[in-house]
C-alpha cells in the first residue's frame, strides 16, 4: 500500500533528488513496468477516469476523460504529443517548483505512463526559463531514463516507443494557458488559438495532443501502483487523492505540503502556515493563485476542493493561497493584480486589451488619491465586460475575479480611498 | 556571423521539433547565451538558419520577455514585482536596488555592469521578497541582505561582509 503523501515522500527539501538507482528502489518505474506489460493503453485511460483524478493546474478538469478524447488505433493521425507544463506562472504560485527540484523521475515517469495511454509518439516537458535548477535536474533525469531504457525505442522490450525533450521557454504568463503553450512550442508568439478543434484533437502542429500540469502528472504512477480505491482514500472530501497546498504573505511559516484533498482553509493557515506573524491581522486570502475571488474569514472552515471552493464562490485554482493581511492595502493588492494582467495580456481581443489597462490606471488612481466619484461603477462595469465569454480566452474573467471580490468584500476600504483622497494604509 | 559551435547547437536543438521554426525561440536563447542580447545581425542570421523570415522571428522575439533585443549589462537583475513579493517589500527593495545602482527598471548602470528588469512571480513566493541575478535565485531578500548580494556581482557602491569574500551567509540566502 502507498504513503499518505505519495508525491512527496521521496522528497527531502535541502538534498538533491533521487537518482535513478534511488528512485528505483523507493519503487520507481514500476508503474511504467506495469503498465507496458499488463495493461492496455485504453485500460490506464479507464484507470485514470476511475480514479477521479482533476487537473491541478487550475482548471480542475477530470485528467481520464482528457486522455479519453485522443483519436485511438490505426487510423489517428501521428504523431501523438504530450505536454507536461512546468511553466508555473500564476503570481502566488511554488508548488510545481517542489515536484521539480525534489523528484524529477517521477513526473518523467508519469509522462511515460500517460504518453502510453494515449499512445504519443513526442512528449515535452515545457519549462519556465526561470526554473534553472529544474531545469539542470530535468535534464539528468531523463539522460538517466533513457540509459536505463525508460525512454527512446522499444521501451522495457515492448514495442512502445517515446522521445521526450525538455522545451525551456522565455518568458510570459499566455504560455501557461494550454493553446498560447501549443503556439509557443512551435516557434511562434503565445496567443490562445481558438477552441474547437481542441487540443486533444488538432493541437500541436496540428496533431492530436495531450497537455496536463506538473503535479496531475506526478499522481500518475501512484495510481497505478496502487488502484483507485487507494487513491480516493487518500482524500477527506470527494475529489480524489492529494493536494499539494501552499501558503505566502504575511504568515509565520509560508510553505507548501502536501495534504489530503479537502482541508481546510483554516487548517492550513492556522496548522501549517503558523498563524499570521505577530502584529498582523488575517484580512482576507486569494485561495489558489491571482486568478482566483477573494474569500473572507467566514470561509474559513471550507474545504480547499474544487467543489467546495466553487460554492464558497471562489475556484481553488492552482490551491496556493495568498494571504491578505490587515496592514496591507486591498486596493493596492488588487492593483498589483490587475497591472500584472494588464502586462501579461496578449492584446489580441479589444476588452482584455483596453480594459485591463483601464482598470489597473483607475486602482492606481485611488492609490494616489486620484480617486474620483464613479471609479468604483466603472471598475464593477469593467468585470461585466471583462466577464467570461466576452473574450478570447481565460485570461480577462479571471483577472476579474479577484476584483471583482474586491469590490463585493472590501467596498468599504475603497469607498474611504475615494473620500479621503489618500490610501490609508501609506 | 555566427561561431561554428553554436550554429551546431541550434542544429541540435532544431532535431527536437518537426519544423525547424519549433527550435527558434531555443535558437534565441543559445544566441543570447553568448552575446548577452540578440542584435539584428544575429537575428538575421538565425532567421536563414530556421528557414523564417527576419520579421517573422523578431515578432517572436519581441513577444517574450526574457529575449533581450538590446544590449543588457554583465549581470542581469530580475526583480519579483507580483503579489506576495508585493506584500513582502518588494517596493522597498526596488527603491534600494535602484539607490545603489542608479538605474530604473529597463535600464543599465553606467559601468555596463548590471541590468535591472522586473519579472512575474519567480514561484518563490513562501520565500518573498524574491529575485534571481543572472542564473542564481535568492529568497527572502532584505535590506540587510541586499547589499552583500550585489556585492557578489561587483557592485562597487555597495558594502560587503568584512573583506568583501563570499561567506557562507550568503548563500543561506539562496532560496533553495
Ligand atoms: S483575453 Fe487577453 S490574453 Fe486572452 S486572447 Fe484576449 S487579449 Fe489575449
Ligand atoms: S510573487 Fe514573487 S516569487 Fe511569487
Amino acid at each position: 500500500m502507498g504513503n499518505e503523501r505519495p508525491l512527496t515522500m521521496n522528497i527531502r527539501p535541502g538534498e538533491p533528488p533521487p537518482d535513478l538507482k534511488g528512485y528505483e528502489r523507493a519503487g520507481g518505474y514500476t508503474a511504467v513496468r506495469k503498465a507496458l506489460r499488463d495493461m492496455t493503453p485504453k485500460g490506464v485511460t479507464a484507470l485514470v477516469k476511475d480514479s477521479n483524478l482533476r487537473g491541478r493546474g487550475g482548471a480542475g478538469f477530470p485528467t481520464g476523460l482528457k486522455w479519453s478524447f485522443v483519436p485511438m488505433g490505426e487510423e489517428a493521425p501521428r504523431p501523438k504529443y504530450f505536454i507536461a507544463n512546468a511553466d508555473e506562472m500564476e503570481p502566488g504560485t511554488f508548488k510545481d517548483r517542489l515536484l521539480l527540484e525534489g523528484n524529477p523521475h517521477q513526473l518523467i515517469e508519469g509522462m511515460i505512463v500517460g504518453s502510453y495511454a494515449i499512445e504519443a509518439e513526442v512528449a515535452y516537458i515545457f519549462l519556465r526559463w526561470e526554473y534553472r535548477e529544474a531545469e539542470r535536474l530535468l535534464t539528468k533525469a531523463i539522460a538517466e531514463a533513457y540509459a536505463g531504457g525508460y525512454l527512446g525505442r522499444n521501451i522495457l522490450g515492448s514495442d512502445y516507443h517515446l522521445e521526450l525533450h525538455v522545451h525551456i521557454s522565455a518568458g510570459r504568463y499566455m504560455c501557461g494557458e494550454e493553446t498560447g503553450l501549443l503556439n509557443a512550442l512551435e516557434g511562434k508568439r503565445a496567443t490562445p488559438r481558438y477552441k474547437p478543434p481542441h487540443p486533444v484533437i488538432s493541437g500541436l502542429w496540428g496533431k492530436p495532443t495531450v497537455v496536463n500540469n506538473v503535479e496531475t502528472l506526478c499522481n500518475i504512477p501512484h495510481i497505478v501502483n496502487n488502484g483507485v480505491e487507494w487513491f480516493k482514500g487518500l482524500s477527506d472530501t470527494r475529489d480524489s487523492g492529494t493536494k499539494l497546498y501552499g501558503v505566502s504573505g504575511r504568515v509565520r511559516r509560508p510553505g507548501v505540503w502536501e495534504l489530503p484533498m479537502g482541508t481546510t482553509i483554516g487548517a492550513l493557515l492556522e496548522e501549517h502556515a503558523g498563524g499570521m506573524r505577530d502584529g498582523f491581522r488575517f484580512h482576507g486570502l486569494l485561495p489558489g493563485g491571482a486568478s482566483t475571488d477573494f474569500l473572507t474569514e467566514a470561509h474559513l472552515n471550507v474545504k480547499m476542493d474544487f467543489e467546495s471552493v466553487s460554492k464558497a464562490g471562489s475556484r481553488m485554482g492552482t490551491g496556493t493561497m495568498i494571504i491578505l493581511d490587515d496592514r496591507t492595502c486591498p486596493v493596492g493588492f488588487v492593483g498589483n493584480l490587475e497591472a500584472f494582467f494588464a502586462q501579461e495580456s496578449c492584446g489580441w481581443c479589444t476588452p482584455c486589451r483596453e480594459g485591463l489597462p483601464w482598470t489597473a490606471k483607475i486602482l492606481q488612481a485611488l492609490e494616489e488619491g486620484s480617486g474620483q466619484a464613479g471609479d468604483l461603477e466603472r471598475l464593477a462595469l469593467h468585470t461585466k465586460f471583462l466577464g467570461p465569454g466576452l473574450t478570447f480566452c481565460p485570461l480577462a474573467p479571471g483577472a476579474m475575479e479577484p476584483l471583482g471580490s474586491a469590490l463585493k468584500y472590501f467596498r468599504e476600504d475603497f469607498e474611504r480611498h475615494i473620500r479621503e483622497r489618500r490610501c490609508p494604509w501609506r | 556571423m555566427l561561431p561554428k559551435e553554436i550554429e551546431q547547437t541550434i542544429e541540435a536543438a532544431t532535431r527536437r521539433y518537426p519544423q525547424r521554426r519549433g527550435a527558434c525561440i531555443e535558437a534565441l536563447q543559445i544566441v543570447q547565451r553568448h552575446h548577452s542580447w540578440v542584435s539584428d545581425d544575429d537575428l538575421k542570421e538565425l532567421a536563414r538558419l530556421l528557414q523564417m523570415t527576419t520579421d517573422e522571428l523578431d515578432g517572436v522575439a519581441t513577444f517574450y520577455n526574457l529575449i533581450f533585443r538590446k544590449p543588457v549589462g554583465t549581470h542581469v537583475i530580475l526583480l519579483c514585482n507580483s503579489i506576495s513579493c508585493w506584500i513582502m517589500g518588494y517596493e522597498r527593495l526596488r527603491e534600494q536596488v535602484t539607490a545603489r545602482l542608479g538605474i530604473a527598471f529597463g535600464e543599465t548602470s553606467a559601468d555596463g555592469r548590471f541590468t535591472l528588469l522586473p519579472n512575474v512571480c519567480l514561484g518563490a513566493c513562501d520565500h518573498a521578497p524574491a529575485m534571481m541575478v543572472d542564473e542564481d535565485l535568492y529568497g527572502d531578500v532584505s535590506p540587510a541582505t541586499l547589499d552583500p548580494i550585489l556585492h557578489q556581482y561587483g557592485c562597487a557602491g555597495t558594502p560587503g561582509k568584512g573583506d568583501g569574500e563570499r561567506t557562507t551567509a550568503d548563500h543561506e540566502h539562496q532560496a533553495r
